[in-house]
């Protein structure tokens, strides 16, 4: 299981690593190809993790972009996301955990899971996509993470900031709907009091933006605002 | 309730005028102001895509500002007895590129018209490539007060936000300097200093769409020009931190480009556009509102309003006032000190027409006395457009409410009141909002005086015309509606 593991997180830095070489092969994409995925992400070096010291969670799943066209981010009014985010794109999307290097099918796309530790406390999703050779404007981005908690961590908010807007899961509960023409700000929103259950709690967001920088962050807060820490994160 | 036709048009009437005196007059369209500078005894600002506004008395703009370059959200700064011009040659852009410079360059004077008019060639003093998380675009610029130095601030939705520091005697770059990240995702930068702070603003929101842009002006603040900013939660502008400065109201949406004016100590005002001035069809006008400093974090003041106030004296809290009888109020005596069975009946406030009778005509003299809320006491202040202005808004009438009884300056500067308005110089008010919320209330001239004099409380019950002086509440007013 654990070589098996350790083979996933490989082959998905394989791929990374061939897309930006692909990149710099292809001249209508060399442009994006000094943007190395290294500068904003890291290969996962252990099977767990924590958050950083300010609770922000790094240890992502990422899809590679879901191709949702918009020349404007300012078409993203919460019953256009509702619409949005609730539509299935891909079997599973709201209930399988994915493997890393798993392969889906959005229509005429085939896209892959990266895991992947994120270097900045905000995840770069453009440069998550640039890197790739993806595209970058007008898409749809799904990320999904594994907290496991040793005991209930109750009354707690889940805290998001993202670019453009985005919707977020904990446990298949929705729990955020960042709506509109949205920068990222650490703490722009968050949910009402949940708890986080002793065990695995699956952390499921979608990010859509139209042009320009795309990113999110995350983290869980206590009631008087400090950071939840105590758990660790995987995406195994 | 419903409405008649009169009374709506009474109202949509009132509101019309309010939105459009808060705006400035002439043809303010512009977008992306630079800070406003004035030289030779004129305002100037440039924008966006080339060109700029000028103003002979800050009130009314018209195009005519001449600077080369075309590109994005310009920034001016006077540095001894010269200009220095920041601006980008590219436009960046969401969906463009993000390859982008920034540029200097001088000039002895802003006038077109003067025979010093005449633009340094343009350096490059900071440029982003393609692929850098920064546009290299809408600078804005501080000479440190403190140090001397010399910093420009440049970046926008995407990415970083750069400080890097430039050379004062040329306007190039430091040697050796090298750009640091201060913060992400604002537009049009820009930085001061007041009282051992560095201030960031930015702008945060959506950009060029008309009447929908939510376009807003957010802060942060550090002891350091290098940061780290942090907004009033504490949060780093590196990670998206701001508190608001200036948002959408008044009719106009999209609050966007800071830029600072200190007419003298205790008197500041920003400078900035709406994207979308309703009362304009939804054009991108300059605006000017004051500058408040609230627990030492700066925040718009409203644009001043028309309408019947109290003027409150900040010295002792006493109203102006006409110096009449008080006439006393019949009826609404009670021995409170037995039980009161008889019903309640509202008493009426006292009307003008029940007091002017006994008001002499011709001049009246005005003090300072406990406020009332009776006739005497009640100013109607009401925008003269057509009067001209000074920075930021227009001269105002003061009357007394319900007549044309008007406040005036006199030949011996002194403060009192004319029957009838007559629109002369002395008659005419400058009302600005001070740093602390309070008013500077100045007539617009004086008979036989060539001095700039303020309307104060020279004893507690006593007004007159002194100089200002910021540090003094006998210089400062409050306009209370109550």
């Amino acid at each position: 299981m654990r070589t098996k593991q350790f083979y996933m997180h490989g082959l998905a830095w394989t791929v990374l690593t061939c897309g930006i070489m692909a990149a710099t092969i292809d001249s209508s994409a060399k442009k994006h190809a000094d943007n190395g995925l290294t500068t904003y992400f890291s290969v996962q070096e252990s099977k767990r993790t924590m958050t950083d010291s300010d609770g922000f969670i790094r240890r992502w799943l990422l899809l590679e972009p879901i191709e949702k066209p918009n020349r404007s981010n300012t078409v993203f009014t919460d019953s256009y996301l509702r619409d949005t985010f609730y539509t299935e794109y891909f079997p599973g999307q709201f209930s399988d955990f994915p493997k890393s290097g798993q392969k889906i099918k959005v229509g005429k796309q085939v896209l892959r899971w990266h895991a992947l530790d994120s270097n900045l406390f905000n995840v770069k999703l453009f440069r998550f996509a640039t890197g790739l050779d993806n595209p970058y404007y007008g898409v749809l981005f799904w990320a999904v993470t594994a907290i496991d908690c040793d005991e209930d961590i109750t009354d707690i908010r889940m805290s998001v900031g993202s670019n453009s807007a985005s919707m977020w899961w904990v446990n298949g509960e929705e729990t955020l709907l960042l709506s509109g023409d949205r920068r990222m700000v650490m703490d722009d929103c968050t949910s009402k009091r949940i708890t986080l259950k002793k065990g695995r709690n699956i952390i499921r967001g979608a990010i859509i933006n139209g042009p320009g920088m795309s990113d999110f962050c995350v983290r869980f807060l206590h009631e008087d605002g400090t950071p939840v820490t105590n758990f660790t994160i995987s995406t195994l | 309730m419903k409405l008649t036709g009169t009374r709506f048009l009474t109202i949509a009437a009132a509101s019309f005028t309010a939105a459009s005196i808060s705006a400035q007059t002439g043809e303010p369209y512009i977008h992306d102001p630079s800070t406003i500078m004035k030289c030779d005894g004129k305002y100037y600002t440039f924008g966006t895509g080339g060109g700029g506004l000028i103003s002979e008395d800050g009130y009314h703009w018209h195009a005519g500002g001449v600077r080369p370059g075309r590109g994005a959200a310009p920034d001016v700064l006077k540095i001894g007895d010269r200009y220095l011009i920041a601006y980008s040659a590219t436009g960046g852009g969401l969906g463009g590129g993000h390859s982008g410079k920034v540029l200097t360059m001088w000039n002895k004077t802003l006038d077109p018209n003067s025979p010093d008019f005449e633009y340094s060639d343009p350096i490059e003093v900071a440029y982003s490539e393609e692929n850098e998380d920064c546009d290299a675009i809408d600078p804005g610029m501080l000479l440190d007060p403190a140090t001397g130095r010399l910093w420009l601030s440049y970046g926008t939705y995407f990415g970083f936000i750069r400080l890097v520091e430039l050379d004062p005697s040329t306007g190039t770059r430091k040697e050796g300097n090298q750009p640091k990240d201060i913060a992400i995702d604002c537009e049009a930068t820009d930085l001061i200093y007041r009282d051992g702070w560095y201030y960031l603003l930015g702008t945060h929101g959506t950009c060029c769409d008309g009447p929908n842009s939510t376009y807003n002006i957010v802060v942060g603040r550090s002891r350091n020009v290098e940061g780290p900013y942090l907004d009033n939660m504490g949060r780093d502008m590196l990670k998206g931190g701001g508190k608001m400065v200036a948002s959408s109201g008044n009719r106009r949406a999209g609050a966007g480009h800071f830029g600072r004016y200190i007419e003298e100590e205790g008197v500041e005002k920003m400078s900035l556009h709406f994207e979308a001035d309703f009362d304009r069809g939804g054009r991108s006008v300059l605006a000017v509102l004051p500058l408040l400093w609230k627990n030492d974090w700066p925040v718009a003041g409203d644009p001043f309003t028309e309408g019947t106030y109290e003027i409150e004296s900040e010295r002792r809290g006493y109203g102006l006032e006409l110096a009449v009888d008080f006439i006393r109020m019949q009826g609404g005596m009670h021995r409170f000190w037995e039980p009161q069975t008889e019903p309640i009946v509202p008493l009426p406030d006292q009307k003008l027409e029940d007091v002017i009778s006994s008001w002499p005509s011709g001049d009246i003299d005005v003090r300072i006395g406990d406020y009332m809320f009776r006739p005497h006491q009640k100013w109607t202040v009401t925008a003269v457009p057509d009067a001209g202005g000074y920075l930021g808004s227009p001269y105002y009438k003061i009357t007394i409410e319900g007549t044309d009884r008007a406040l005036c300056a006199t030949a011996d500067k002194e403060v009192s009141t004319v029957e009838h308005f007559s629109g002369t110089d002395e008659q005419l008010w400058r009302i600005e909002q001070l740093i602390d919320g309070t008013y500077r209330i100045m007539p617009k001239a004086i008979p036989g005086c060539e001095e700039e004099l303020a309307l104060v409380s020279v004893a507690d019950s006593t007004p007159s015309l002194g100089k200002f002086d910021f540090s003094s509440d006998n210089s400062k007013w409050n306009f209370r509606k109550r």
